[in-house]
């Protein structure tokens, strides 16, 4: 037993026992732990293994750069993978399980990879597997995979909650030590909307873990007396447990709450995550800094962690990390670590000061080893002592644990996402952040201060300047005195010469200093080349720890300043993010909203069977007891209609209102066909172009009133035809008097077809509806019997005598009920859309099947619609293209198959008969096809190069994607009525 | 790009409200003009680095056309104007 | 220096101490047959196949940054020839043939994975879209299968078959696509061209393209004046940047599309998989994490990052359609900056000015394109002419009406 809890001290409520385990072992830890304390509290110093040797793992941070006390937590579906242990709150019945190991954590057949290191070097992949070629995908490639990866995912539904919030700030804080909770008091007491935001689950942040004098109280009392000010200010919001990890134009932030990730069995009443944006005007980044790891032979071993995490686990959590712990440091920060240790009893084997000559104070006692460094760490799965180097001698130090310290890196992760490089500073011997301008201010040691006087001061300053820069000023607090501060500063010490093993730079991804040693050499010298090509700072904590020490590393091999190295791009997200609180509500089910007609409740009455149409839920086909699968409903459908009469919902078209004096101009000039003659009270076919001549959008539009029309439009193309007229509006003829209104949602339309539709609508509609009174394409309005307005349009998609008749929505089910009782004698049935599309196609109507963003009117037949005489339209200039007129482009065809039993489909193509299939060969394809019940074979409709020249040949329809190869007559795509004289009845 | 935009008739508004179309510099030329000019018209884009206007709609708002301009590196937005007085102006 | 499992074993038993540089750092010379403009996938492939295939050495690859920064090393990884239209599908076809060859032929492991691809469907009309697509495959000689419900859910359990908003019908399956490491194809042909004789010179950006009587007659660089015979554009996103120093229109408009990846995982995704809902697609690299994307962000942008709008669509048609991805984190999110184009297709083509030729216009797609990019290309400047499967990708298509529009988007860039 080595790492253990003291009987007293830290933040731990040790009233409050939590249990949880650790592979299976049952294990005790107190409320205000982390899963990483709790763990060491019970002397688990093997925590994982590492990516590529799986090497043995321990606990290196106590914070949220840790690569590598990752586990996995939870159990079942909610198990997580690769969650850090040390910013996992502990929890009662937490279960944690080791990953990326087999059999067993201690006994990992993967650890056998350590010994074939010198053929594993940076980028060997590269340079080997190759051969037999075949080998790659069947025996290495497997293998690797096998062995790569971290945790495991179950894949199961996620059975929690995730939402998504906006924020609204004046002052954001992004961490609440030091200086962010000085700034966010100094903004608050000047009544600015504050928002302090920690990933911890503590506010304090480094203040949690000193032992300083603050105002004459402890750290903690000192944090809880800001934290209960604050929260006193009804304007401030104080967001513990929320990670900023991005920072995005116009200062907004991505933040994730962690609202239940600390409890064992979470409540449906709230989510696990929020993730929040938070558009603040100011923000300042107080995100403290980051100890960088020594580079030394076996720094890797578990036991041998920063010094400052070691501080924390003392102070704060009341965990020694070991029983006789050794110090290697090259600045203060060690002779601290050394001195708390030594003030809680802890025996301190020796400070090995990097430095020859630096050095700090030292309790009596404590042996300080000046000018040495660590070259090898004993033990396997623990520190067993260390192998120490000073002037050419070894020595063997006796210790348990190992804290190191190399100095510290401001967190300046923030600032640096969005295009600005950080710099280089001698004075610090650490990068800084860009001056990214008044929106985003670097506060206390994320600036690059040391010392928590100095931080506490910087919060004030900063939160001044952000107030400054809005314009507003604010008195500054007092700022009480610190007694007990040590003197943080170190000197460069990038990696110790002489390791006895690997020195490790990037722990979780194994790259040592031999592998940046290879990469320069083999040309990879650009750190962007040399992170990419030995996968430094790839790892999930993202280069966190290890890459400022691969940059200094690489300096030292060249003799350059690290200024001249630089880092690589900092990029979202801080940390790690789950899928599940960035989707949020937004999954399964509910990805997207869906929209039902206002016949969805006549269409459900009536059986109807539904389909997904982009948002839609249309009726699909409403099959009958005794009917034998959806073809049999079909046919009975689209026979009814042809015989008798039909009603289908039609409600999805898109439907748009268009007003104004220049109304019938407006629509002149966004259809490829004439609108300034049509006479009130007439309905007229229309196909818009876009401006590159193809066909953008077809449906009928009406003339009401002489400055009122009503467009409809296809159910897919509704939000874009109308974007598309409000750019014709307002961009290209702001000078129109033209107004529009979308109503698609506030009309309920039917289609009422059939040889028998008049018989049934008469009874419904006080309005003569005569041939005479009511001709094919009149349109008016009608009132229905019992009061109701309604439009009525005989307009026909189906090829037969057809109305369409508009009513309110909310009436909708009540006029399609009535038509229903009305058209019950005449053996009316309600159809669907596979129905509708069998009577199109055997009609011959195109649809966006054909309309697919490369036809012209001409080549879907309608090529009397593109108004020659009109001097401007959309689209008519580059019509006349040489590709857009040649001769051998796609037309619209009929087909039918020799065989009549042969089944044609869309997606197949068409070839010559005897022709070899190719792409040069190749003559086209099919676009719509069914069963035609009224020809009692099957049809399709297809493109056809030069099709309309081709009636009555024989093509060959090949579908080899389907197994069929057959040969149908090329024939006109109206197979039905080619006259129309059913329109006119 | 911007995650706000200051929309003329609505206020500051998410970026998600908006639909984006492209080059807002664009005139549709006139019946008369030649083949190449309604070419470059449909086809040609100026894309240049830097400073740049861009039609935006406000798709999910007051369903105006936007001129956006801003720099397309930076993506610091400068001025958003209605795009019917940006079009008058154009053609007076 | 050749590699190999002995190589790796001598070095081994040397401490790794004899590795050679993987290409050289030469400076330019005063004059070249060919200057490629553009250090990245394209630009790198077309200087090894104009070597390698038409033995033309006296070339340099001029690159403003380090070889690689692009889209190369900014993409999904996507390798695939699953084209619809004659003016693709047979030069995909060929970058996939070239794709199955690629590293014995350049001897380097650029982890070329054939693992499938699966286009999800998720309506009647798409199905019959792909079957479409799929039978152009088939007729160009292309593997392609349809697979339907049960067998998409037998491949890829984990979809969201019970729960969706969209079900899924089936899917357009191509066994022959997969993903590549996409960082080590800009750096294999890197190695494979400079040890032909070609000049890689990175850190050099040109400033300006010098034309005497209506010739391109070199580049003006931060490394000096650069002569040469033929110059060659291969400077996808900022293709109208440098473009416009020959005062060449184009039409391209420069957008921004993002990429993430997970953390490492355990494999759990075995093909590449693009979901027909929405937009977007998924794979696993070979170690482990979960690659994927999206849509553009929409907006015109050359900047190399984007926004969180996009980040949450995108997560949000990941979890929609794996909801196993829910408890899974993603690591790290980017952006590259792309050309698109008018119809959504590329060009390689000459341009209007004589010995300047042009490589651009890559959309999303420039990734998967990038071994018949090169060797197309190469083509085209060895030979000054098509090669025949790049024969449609002609500057002047759009003037004369002929465009690559795959989609049916017509000539609005953001829409490809």
């Amino acid at each position: 037993m080595s790492a253990h809890r003291l009987s007293s001290g830290g933040l731990v409520d040790r009233s409050r026992s939590l249990g949880f385990s650790f592979d299976g072992l049952d294990l005790k830890g107190y409320e205000g732990d982390t899963l990483a304390s709790a763990l060491l509290a019970n002397d688990q110093l093997l925590v994982g293994r590492s990516f590529k040797y799986h090497r043995p793992r321990g606990i290196v941070t106590a914070g949220s750069a840790e690569p590598n006390a990752l586990v996995m937590i939870g159990k079942g579906a909610r198990t997580e993978p690769n969650t850090r242990a040390t910013v996992a709150e502990l929890y009662n019945g937490l279960v944690a399980t080791s990953q990326n190991r087999w059999p067993s954590l201690k006994y990992d057949i993967g650890s056998l990879n350590s010994l074939l290191s010198p053929f594993l070097g940076a980028g060997f992949y590269y340079k080997t597997f190759m051969w037999p070629a075949a080998f790659w995908e069947k025996v290495y490639e497997p293998f690797i995979r096998r062995a790569a990866g971290l945790g495991k995912a179950v894949m199961e539904a996620d059975p929690d909650r995730y939402e998504k919030a906006w924020a609204h700030c004046d002052l954001l804080v992004v961490g609440a030590g030091p200086a962010g909770l000085m700034a966010a008091l100094t903004a608050a007491r000047a009544g600015l909307r504050v928002i302090l935001a920690d990933e911890g689950f503590r506010l304090g942040g480094s203040l949690l873990s000193e032992r300083v004098s603050i105002g004459g109280t402890a750290p903690s009392t000192f944090v809880e007396t800001i934290l209960s000010e604050l929260a006193g200010f009804p304007w401030v919001t104080l967001m513990p447990r929320t990670t900023v990890f991005g920072w995005y134009d116009d200062n907004v932030f991505g933040a994730v709450e962690k609202v239940q990730k600390h409890i064992a069995l979470p409540s449906l009443d709230l989510p696990v995550e929020r993730l929040w944006r938070i558009v603040a005007r100011r923000a300042i980044m107080a995100t403290g800094a980051e100890e960088r790891p020594l580079v030394f032979g076996g720094n890797d071993r578990p036991g041998v962690m920063t010094a400052g995490a070691g501080r924390t686990y003392l102070n704060r959590y009341g965990v020694a990390v070991g029983r006789k712990v050794a110090v290697f440091t090259n600045g203060g920060s060690g002779y601290q670590a050394a001195r708390d240790l030594a003030a809680q009893g802890i025996d301190v084997a020796a400070v090995i000061d990097g430095r020859p000559a630096a050095g700090d104070n030292l309790p009596n006692g404590i042996r300080l080893i000046q000018g040495g460094g660590v070259v090898k760490v004993k033990g396997r799965h623990r520190v067993g002592g260390l192998l120490v180097e000073r002037s050419g001698f070894e020595e063997s130090i006796d210790c348990d644990a190992l804290l190191m310290s190399g100095g510290w890196s401001p967190i300046i992760h923030l600032a640096c996402q969005r295009g600005a490089k950080p710099y280089w500073s001698d004075e610090k011997q650490a990068f800084l952040a860009p001056d990214v301008g008044r929106q985003l201010l670097p506060a206390g040691s994320a600036s690059g201060l040391s010392g928590i006087g100095a931080c506490l001061r910087d919060g004030v300053a900063k939160a001044l300047s952000a107030l400054a820069s809005l314009d507003l000023t604010a008195t500054s607090p007092d700022v009480p005195d610190v007694e007990g501060e040590y003197d943080a500063s170190f000197a460069p010490l990038w990696y110790v010469p002489g390791a006895r093993d690997k020195a490790f730079v990037d722990f979780q991804n194994d790259v040592h200093v031999k592998d940046l040693g290879l990469a320069q050499r083999e040309g990879f010298g650009h750190i962007e080349h040399t992170k990419r090509y030995t996968t430094s700072g790839m790892a999930t904590d993202q280069g966190k720890l290890g890459n400022v020490n691969a940059t200094g590393i690489i300096a030292g091999m060249k003799g350059v300043s690290p200024a001249e190295i630089g880092v690589t791009t900092f990029r979202p997200f801080y940390t790690p993010v789950s899928f599940g609180a960035m989707a949020g509500t937004s999954r399964g089910e509910h990805s997207r909203p869906v929209r039902r007609s206002p016949l969805h409740g006549w269409a459900k009455k009536n059986g109807a069977v539904f389909v997904e149409a982009g948002l839609w839920h249309r009726s699909s086909w409403f099959p009958r007891d005794g009917e034998k699968g959806w073809r049999q409903s079909v046919d009975r459908e689209v026979m009814n209609a042809r015989t008798n009469v039909g009603l289908c919902d039609v409600s999805t078209l898109g439907k748009i209102e268009v007003f104004g004096n220049d109304a019938a101009e407006f629509l002149n000039r966004i259809y490829s066909n004439a609108f300034l003659k049509l006479p009130v009270g007439r309905a007229r076919y229309g196909l818009m172009l876009r401006e590159d001549g193809i066909v953008y959008d077809d449906g009928t539009t009406s003339r009401l009133a002489e400055n009122h029309f009503f467009v409809t439009t296809t159910t897919a193309y509704a939000a874009e035809v109308m974007t598309h007229m409000e750019y014709c509006a307002q961009v290209l003829w702001p000078d129109l008097d033209v107004r529009f209104v979308s109503s698609s949602d506030q009309w309920a339309q039917m289609s009422l077809v059939g040889p028998k539709a008049r018989l049934v609508l008469q009874q419904v509609v006080e309005d003569d509806v005569s041939n005479e009174a009511f001709p094919f394409l009149a349109v008016r309005e009608v009132t229905l019997k019992g009061g109701l307005r309604a439009r009525l349009f005989r307009i026909s998609f189906s090829g037969e005598l057809a109305y369409e008749l508009a009513v309110p929505a909310g009436y909708g089910e009540a006029v399609a009920d009535a038509l229903m009782e009305a058209g019950r004698p005449h053996d009316i049935c309600a159809y669907g859309v596979e129905a509708l599309n069998v009577l199109r196609i055997e009609k011959g109507h195109v649809t966006h099947n054909e309309l697919n963003g490369t036809t012209t009117p001409d080549d879907v037949g309608l090529g009397k619609m593109f108004s020659v005489n009109k001097p401007d339209f959309i689209g008519k200039r580059l019509s006349s293209r040489f590709g857009l007129t040649a001769a051998d482009r796609l037309q619209l065809v009929g087909l039918k198959p020799v065989d009549k039993a042969k089944e044609i489909k869309a997606g197949a193509h068409l070839l010559k008969e005897g022709a070899a299939p190719s792409m040069t060969n190749d003559q086209g394809h099919v676009t719509s096809a069914c069963f035609s019940p009224a020809l009692g074979h099957p049809i399709a409709l297809a493109l056809l190069k030069s099709g309309r020249e081709r009636f009555g040949e024989k093509i060959v329809v090949w579908d080899k994607l389907r197994g069929e190869e057959f040969v149908a007559e090329v024939c006109s795509p109206v197979f039905i009525d080619p006259d129309s004289q059913k329109l006119h009845q | 790009m911007a995650s706000l935009i200051h929309c003329p008739h609505c206020g500051s508004r998410p970026k998600e409200e908006f639909s984006i179309r492209g080059d807002a510099s664009l005139v549709r030329p006139s019946p008369s003009a030649s083949d190449e000019e309604w070419h470059r018209y449909v086809h040609i884009r100026d894309n240049p680095k830097g400073r740049y206007k861009e039609h935006w709609h406000h798709a999910f708002g007051c369903r105006r056309w936007l001129v956006v301009e801003r720099d397309n590196f930076t993506h610091e937005v400068f001025s958003v104007t209605d795009a019917a007085e940006a079009a008058k102006a154009v053609q007076a | 220096m050749r590699y190999s499992a002995l190589s790796i074993l001598k070095q081994a038993f040397s401490g790794n101490r004899g590795w050679k540089p993987a290409w050289r750092e030469p400076e330019p010379k005063p004059h070249y047959d060919v200057v490629i403009v553009g250090g990245g996938g394209h630009g790198l492939s077309t200087a090894y196949y104009l070597a390698k295939e038409h033995g033309i050495t006296n070339v340099a690859v001029i690159e403003k940054g380090y070889i690689g920064a692009g889209n190369v090393g900014r993409n999904t990884t996507i390798i695939r020839s699953n084209y619809l239209l004659e003016g693709n599908e047979p030069f995909y076809e060929l970058s996939m043939k070239l794709w199955e060859g690629l590293e014995q032929d350049f001897n380097y492991n650029a982890m070329v994975s054939q693992r499938g691809i699966v286009n999800l469907f998720h309506s009647d009309g798409q199905r019959d879209a792909y079957a479409r697509r799929g039978n152009a495959m088939m007729i160009h000689g292309v593997d392609a299968q349809l697979l339907d419900r049960e067998q998409v859910r037998r491949m890829m359990p984990y979809l969201n078959f019970d729960h969706a908003r969209f079900p899924i019908l089936g899917g357009l399956y191509q066994a022959r696509a997969g993903t590549a490491r996409h960082d080590a194809v800009a750096w294999g042909y890197a190695r494979g061209a400079d040890s032909r004789g070609v000049d890689i010179i990175q850190h050099c950006e040109v400033t300006g393209i010098r034309r005497e009587n209506g010739r391109v007659v070199g580049v003006e660089t931060t490394k000096g004046f650069i002569g040469c015979n033929k110059l060659a554009l291969a400077a996808a996103g900022n293709t109208t940047t440098v473009g416009r120093m020959a005062d060449l229109e184009l039409p391209i408009e420069t957008h921004v599309l993002q990429a993430f990846v997970s953390e490492g995982l355990k494999p759990m995704i075995d093909n590449v998989i693009t979901y027909g809902a929405g937009h977007f697609y998924i794979s696993q690299s070979d170690k482990g994490g979960l690659v994927f994307g999206a849509d553009i962000d929409y907006y015109s942008s050359y900047a190399q990052r984007g926004n969180l709008a996009t980040v949450e669509h995108t997560i949000e048609e990941g979890v929609s359609l794996i909801p196993g991805l829910s408890r899974t984190r993603v690591l790290r999110s980017w952006g590259g900056v792309m050309d698109m184009s008018m119809d959504g297709s590329p060009i390689i083509d000459r341009t209007p000015i004589d010995n300047l030729y042009l490589n651009c216009g890559w959309c999303y797609g420039g990734f998967k394109a990038t071994p018949a990019s090169g060797f197309c290309f190469a083509h085209l400047i060895a030979r000054n002419e098509s090669h025949n499967v790049a024969r449609f990708l002609r500057l002047d298509r759009f003037e004369r009406g002929f465009p690559i529009d795959e989609g049916g988007k017509g000539p609005q860039p953001n829409l490809h």
